[in-house]
């Protein structure tokens, strides 16, 4: 996952994200590329816990230009993003007020806005029960394919599997490269 | 909105970020309050003596002549005599003389023989005068004017009677001769408070059956008889000067300090003070420095609380991280937050420094006699103000270049 965001350079061989290749671009490059193409959700603790829910939505576009100028108001749009995902008008609250389901809501909405091209979710559901689960992946499927995102998910729960178009397990991909080895 | 977001991670952080706050506003308020009165202490002293533009003395060294004549501190080493001071009062030059005489003492005070002229002609703190806060000045010849703190210290009042020693932390009294204090003068922080004034006829007075230093055995003179005689002085110790036009004080000087019959010294008060106060501002500098360091302790407990909360923080770096920004960008919010919590520490300091100059103010004029005037902060201070910024931020970067390398390590992932 790091070596798709770009935080890490792969030792050997290429790492081609939409069509990109990342060792060809420098550090400062990458991280522009990340903040450009790449909507992140990670397990828990997504938000900035003093800043207010709007802030946090509108943070990528700080560092994306081309994402920053697909927004035309910053406020409707994360507004829009957040009634799409179910959530009441708490834009001006503080993101550690929120309920954890709330606050992975809000997650994903700044993944989405400015549309990127690719969301990347580590284990977004884990700290979710259930039924939460469910219902969020129903949001977060909706979304991605309302606007047409690729959705890179890593999960340990195989069931998940089911609703996805390509499954890779791990072992497989260690298996690879034990005999690329 | 890295700004808002800045103040909201500093907020959230609100009792650390107040206590570093608050000790870079004490260090900041005591700076600028050593400065304050530092510079009022040398406003002060620069203004102990104005209006008079020659010291005129037996010939030693001008800063000596200073001590003794404006500070009664120590002795002079030689008189100047009565013939002297005649011609000097004669010269054309001179608008106005006022003889001193000093030598003897009243308990830890000096006594100070000279004329009514005096109060009239010593000025202070840019021109003020002496004024009297309880009495009169010296009408009869065993009249005295005392300084405020003779007063206070001695608890003296209108009326009472005062001896005068003979020399200065002397045994023998001139305890045949009692003086009445008939005036007290208002504080005016100069060597003045600590003054006995009398008469310069007094003075003579109280020696006349004195001889060569010790008082002649048996020998006692009634106080109505002293009245009758003539007490023109002999001698006098040095002399206050003014001239007719400020233009002539060199030519004056350099008249007096080649008088052909006796070698006397003549000094221009404002330089011969400047001259002293290289010798007693290094006490001075040397607080600044103390309280500099003071600055510089503070900005280093603001480094450690940053340290500190950089472990706290590596979840919210990594959340910057993988919203795409650069280890750079996280450095100079690190930076960013010190400079803010410097600024702001600053800012409250210069306010703990007026507050506390307006409620010290009246205070410290009334027990130092130094004036420590309120106004807007000059531009070194505001220069000072800026360098703790500055500073803050400087210092800010070293643990925001440990920031840096965590945040470059750690990526997206908090690996703890």
């Amino acid at each position: 996952m790091s070596l798709i965001c770009g935080t890490v350079q792969a030792d050997s061989g290429n790492v081609r994200v939409a069509g990109t290749d990342l060792s060809s671009l420098s550090r400062g490059q990458r991280d522009r590329f990340r903040a450009e193409q790449i909507g992140m959700i990670f397990q828990q603790f997504n938000l900035l816990p003093f800043g207010s829910v709007l802030d946090n939505i509108l943070l990528p576009l700080r560092f994306a230009p081309t994402r920053r100028a697909r927004v035309s108001n910053g406020r409707t749009e994360a507004h829009e993003i957040c009634n799409a995902l179910g959530l009441p008008d708490l834009l001006a609250a503080k993101a550690a007020t929120l309920s954890v389901g709330q606050q992975q809501r809000v997650a994903v909405a700044r993944a989405m806005i400015g549309r990127p091209p690719i969301i990347i979710a580590d284990e977004p559901t884990s700290a979710l029960d259930a039924t939460s689960q469910s219902a969020f992946l129903d949001l977060l499927f909706t979304q991605v394919q309302a606007h047409g995102t690729t959705l890179l998910m890593v999960s340990h729960d195989p069931r998940l599997g089911e609703r996805f178009d390509r499954v890779i397990a791990m072992e497989e991909i260690a298996l690879i490269e034990r005999q690329a080895a | 909105m890295i700004l808002r977001l800045a103040i909201g991670s500093l907020g959230a952080r609100a009792l650390t970020v107040a206590m570093t706050v608050l000790a870079i506003a004490l260090s900041v308020a005591l700076f600028l309050g050593v400065e304050k009165v530092r510079t009022g202490a040398k406003a002060s002293f620069a203004d102990t003596i104005s209006g008079t533009d020659l010291i005129v003395g037996a010939r030693s060294g001008s800063v000596q002549l200073l001590l003794y004549s404006v500070f009664r501190i120590g002795s002079a080493t030689n008189n100047v005599t009565w013939e002297s001071y005649q011609d000097i009062a004669a010269q054309p030059e001179v608008n106005w003389i006022v003889p001193i005489s000093l030598g003897d003492s009243h308990r830890q005070f000096r006594v100070m023989g000279t004329t009514v002229a005096f109060f009239e002609r010593y000025k202070y703190r840019q021109g003020r005068s002496l004024s009297v806060a309880d009495g009169a000045l010296m009408a009869d010849l065993f009249d005295t004017v005392i300084g405020a703190d003779v007063a206070t210290s001695l608890g003296y009042s209108i009326g009472d009677p005062i001896v005068v020693a003979h020399g200065i932390a002397s045994f023998s009294k001139h305890k045949d001769q009692p003086f009445r204090v008939s005036g007290i003068l208002e504080k005016t922080g100069t060597p003045v408070d600590r003054t006995v004034m009398v008469s310069l006829e007094a003075i003579e007075a109280i020696h006349v059956d004195w001889q060569n230093g010790a008082q002649m055995p048996g020998q006692s003179t009634p106080a109505y008889t002293i009245r009758q005689m003539e007490l023109t002085p002999k001698a006098i110790t040095a002399a206050l000067i003014g001239v007719e036009s400020p233009l002539q004080t060199f030519a004056l000087q350099r008249a007096i300090n080649e008088y052909p019959e006796e070698p006397l010294l003549a000094v221009l008060p404002g330089v011969a003070l400047q001259e002293l106060w290289a010798i007693v501002g290094v006490a001075e500098t040397a607080l600044l420095g103390v309280s500099a360091m003071v600055v510089v302790t503070a900005l280093i407990g603001m480094m450690a609380t940053i340290f500190s909360s950089l472990n706290e923080r590596r979840r919210e770096m990594a959340i910057f991280r993988a919203t795409g920004a650069r280890p750079i960008t996280i450095m100079g919010l690190l930076v960013l937050e010190a400079a803010l919590t410097a600024a702001v520490g600053a800012l409250l300091g210069v306010l703990f420094l007026y507050l506390g100059l307006t409620i010290a103010q009246p205070v410290i004029d009334r027990a130092f006699g130094l004036w420590l005037p309120i106004e807007a902060p000059n531009m070194r201070e505001l220069w000072v103000l800026l360098g703790v910024v500055a500073a803050g931020a400087i210092v800010s970067m070293v643990p925001a270049f440990r920031a840096y390398r965590l945040s470059l390590a750690d990526g997206m992932t908090v690996r703890t």
